[in-house]
């Protein structure tokens, strides 16, 4: 089609050079299959989880072979040896206890973080006072290390889960704040209109355009803040230790390294990576494949 | 069947009250360093069931008028009636379809996104909401697609559903803002001539912003020529009995070249005292 037209407009002192012509379109039937299903390697290579497990079986060997040819194995388990020590520490060491009470904390500070947060941003958007608000206040604690505040907090609110989720809140509440305020901001001002336009004003244009329009910004907020306060919460447990009474995932850490049970510090460490991945893997990506993918915002 | 709108244009009407009444209409609004007129001392009337066309040139204020009809914007001086009642804010009575193709809402489904026009307003159950939304969806034929998410529609048909949405409020007045001109030229025709089936069937009333002569010929039975920078009213033509069919003849062509004039006018003035001030 575009070919044609060039052809036109530069022959065009000369038109008699190139006849005209139409032409039948071709039989294709005699092609047969126009499509052909993938081929079984195909298929299985196109699974996301399969690429993600083999990348993970080439990290272990690695480290199975490296922690072999050390031969230290205070300093450097191998990869069964901590494996057998996950399951021990499973079993018989009330691993599973350490791992509700750090996710228990975790949970708690990261809704109220999400409340929070919430109200500021839409403080933000209504108020121009709120968006200044907003702005200075995470420019002043974004930087801020939420861990730094511990001790403030053990003094304001003593050992247990209050200075815990304290802590945890900061973590979460900047960068979440800042993804979800810039995600507001840049919603199109035909979709606002259009919102208006139906009458939706208030917390029902907040909820009903705001929120879904800019869901990929709020997302990789609420990620990022999922890390953060992870994070956080672990070098809190690392550092003030049993601060919540009976002791998490950090606490874990700290005892076994005192204990020099490095294959259990190992297995601590596993723990903490294994729930990031699965709650990125599982929970977010669920998520994002249920929502800003289904409705075309992100590829 | 969802109809409740006027007959067709008669010479009754025009003897009624306007609908739509604008009256000597400044529009200004702020840049970050300008203040600009958009539109200066505009007055029109739209009757029942008319199409009424806004027609000019880039930059004589058009969309900033629809949009201060669609109550976006407040006029400096003079004032907008719908029905007599002041426009004061968007409303559903009102409904807007713009150019642009994000005006749907990405994370709603087609059908989804017509219904919640109509569940938002609170007018209707979500029986008869839904009802409604099946019976315009089929009229912009867009029933096998009803389920599907915008993303994965084409230009034309993304616009059919936007204006699917606009028509199931049975607003009192259909605002369009250049629905039609991110279109390519075969599906713009198209969704011109759907265009007017429509009306045909359903007799709405239409604000329709263009800059194209042809269109707005085609599109409308009354149209209002707007002068650039800022806008105000030149002329204002009828154009009830011409449509497609009527393009090669000289009744057509007559209107085409006299706005065309009009037009051109206004670019050879500006042209002039441009090459002045220089």
């Amino acid at each position: 089609m575009d070919n044609s037209k060039n052809v036109d407009t530069r022959k065009k002192t000369s038109p008699s050079l190139r006849p005209e012509f139409t032409r039948e379109i071709l039989d294709t039937s005699k092609i047969g299959e126009i499509f052909q299903t993938l081929s079984l390697w195909e298929r299985i290579r196109d699974i996301n989880a399969v690429r993600k497990l083999f990348i993970l079986f080439i990290l272990f060997t690695i480290w199975q072979v490296y922690a072999v040819n050390a031969g230290n194995p205070l300093m450097f388990p191998t990869f069964t040896t901590t494996v057998v020590a996950h399951w021990d520490a499973f079993v018989h060491g009330g691993l599973l206890l350490k791992i509700w009470v750090s996710i228990r904390v975790l949970l708690l500070g990261y809704t109220a973080g999400i409340l929070a947060s919430a109200i500021l941003t839409i403080l933000a958007i209504t108020t121009r006072f709120g968006s200044d608000l907003l702005e200075t206040l995470t420019a002043m604690f974004n930087p801020l290390p939420a861990i730094a505040l511990l001790p403030l907090a053990l003094l304001w609110f003593g050992l247990g889960d209050k200075s815990m989720v304290f802590v945890l809140i900061h973590a979460v509440v900047w960068p979440l704040s800042l993804n979800t305020h810039s995600g507001f901001t840049g919603v199109s001002q035909t979709l606002r209109m259009v919102g208006r336009n139906y009458g939706l004003s208030g917390l029902r244009y907040v909820f009903k355009i705001l929120i879904p329009a800019a869901f990929p910004s709020i997302l990789t907020g609420l990620k990022v803040s999922w890390a953060f306060a992870w994070r956080t919460l672990i070098a809190a447990e690392l550092v003030f230790g049993v601060s919540s009474g009976c002791g998490g995932l950090g606490w874990f850490i700290y005892e076994n390294k005192n204990e020099l049970e490095i294959a259990y510090v190992f297995a601590g460490l596993f723990t903490v990576i294994i729930i990031g991945f699965g709650v990125d893997n599982l929970v977010f990506r669920k998520i994002e494949s249920k929502t800003v993918q289904r409705w075309g915002m992100q590829q | 069947m969802p109809q409740t709108y006027q007959k067709p244009l008669t010479a009754e009407n025009y003897s009624q009250e306007p609908l739509l009444n604008v009256e000597g209409v400044t529009l200004q609004y702020k840049t970050k360093e300008h203040l600009v007129t958009a539109t200066y001392k505009v007055g029109f009337k739209v009757f029942d069931a008319e199409r009424f066309v806004l027609l000019g040139p880039s930059g004589c204020g058009k969309s900033t008028l629809l949009k201060a009809v669609g109550g976006y914007l407040k006029p400096v001086e003079g004032k907008i009636t719908l029905k007599g009642d002041v426009v004061t804010k968007p409303d559903s009575g009102r409904v807007m379809v713009f150019q642009e193709f994000d005006q749907l809402l990405p994370w709603k489904t087609v059908k989804a996104n017509v219904m919640f026009a109509l569940t938002t307003s609170g007018k209707l159950s979500k029986k008869a909401a839904e009802e409604r939304t099946m019976a315009y969806i089929e009229m912009v034929n867009l029933t096998d697609f009803a389920y599907t998410y915008p993303h994965m529609l084409s230009g034309g048909m993304k616009q059919r559903v936007a204006i699917a949405r606009a028509m199931a409020m049975e607003p009192d007045i259909l605002l369009l803002d250049e629905p039609f001109a991110a279109l390519d030229a075969l599906t713009r025709r198209k969704m011109q001539e759907e265009l007017l089936q429509l009306g045909e069937k359903s007799g709405f009333t239409l604000l329709f912003v263009t800059h194209s002569i042809e269109e707005a010929i085609i599109i409308g039975t009354r149209i209002l020529l707007l002068s650039p920078h800022p806008g105000q009213v030149k002329a204002e033509f009828n154009a009830g009995t011409l449509g497609y069919d009527n393009q090669g003849q000289n009744e057509f062509k007559e209107l085409l070249g006299k706005i065309r004039d009009m037009l051109f006018s206004d670019a050879v003035e500006e042209e002039t005292i441009s090459t002045k001030g220089s």
